[in-house]
């Protein structure tokens, strides 16, 4: 199943909302831990060319967030994020700088 | 016998490998490309965790700013905002350095405008520490924060 994501571009950041449990394997739940489930990478790219290369761990809040400024945008230029996760799973999403 | 050949035929079949591997659907290309890293998530101890991450002799820095709440009510989610002033960022780590696994995130980044905000998980009272390398160099701020419930047991 594809991670459900938003992503909102301007012309000074990049802001991402992804819909996951962000489970880090130490959480029990009645007595049992919840396996481990988190997004291992995430890359911000604008017209193709990434701009931040992720790499996150079990530490990450549920529905992680992240808000970066990146210099140099202007709209029109195309926004992309991809994510992984421990799981293999995968999401995307595309915006364009307004 | 010729060793560099047996090396480059041993390469070869890795690689046709790796490729059926992915053509049968065994590994997603997301997988096999991805860069993670192991050794840095799965350490326990903060020395170990900045070892991992090639900051062991960082230096204090006035020029990254951390902004965390004093007092997190709930350990789960305690929002960062980090301001860095300095050129040439290349990449910028989050620890929390009293988890079972400190190493939150590590990104490597370009262009970057000076500002990144995101949420982490913290098991208990502890400071958080930003890594920032610049310009060849590796500086840190760290900002303790109070956690009043652990979030996820850390």
């Amino acid at each position: 199943m594809a991670i459900p994501m938003k992503m909102r571009a301007s012309t000074d950041a990049i802001k991402v909302l992804i819909t996951h449990p962000s489970e880090n394997g130490l959480r029990k739940v009645n007595g049992q831990l919840v396996p481990a489930l988190f997004i291992k990478n995430i890359k911000l790219a604008v017209n193709g060319k990434v701009v931040a290369d992720g790499q996150w761990g079990g530490g990450m809040a549920k529905d992680p967030y992240l808000n970066i400024k990146v210099q140099g945008m202007k709209a029109g230029d195309k926004v992309t994020v991809n994510v992984v996760d421990s799981n293999g799973d995968t999401g995307n999403s595309e915006a364009t700088v307004g | 016998m010729n060793p560099l050949r047996r090396n480059m035929l041993k390469g070869t079949a890795g690689v046709g490998a790796l490729s059926v591997a992915v053509a049968a659907g065994l590994l997603k290309p997301g997988q096999v490309l991805a860069d993670w890293n192991q050794a840095g998530f799965d350490a326990k101890k903060v020395p170990d965790s900045l070892a991992a991450i090639g900051a062991s002799s960082a230096a204090n820095s006035s020029n990254i700013d951390l902004k965390a709440p004093d007092i997190a009510e709930n350990g789960a989610s305690v929002p960062l905002e980090i301001t860095v002033s300095m050129p040439d960022v290349d990449s910028i780590a989050i620890l929390a350095e009293k988890n079972v696994y400190p190493l939150i995130s590590d990104y490597r980044l370009t262009n970057f405008g000076g500002f990144l905000s995101t949420r982490i998980k913290m098991a208990q009272t502890a400071d958080v520490r930003v890594i920032v390398k610049a310009g060849g160099k590796v500086w840190t701020t760290a900002k303790e924060v109070k956690v009043t419930i652990g979030g996820c047991g850390g």
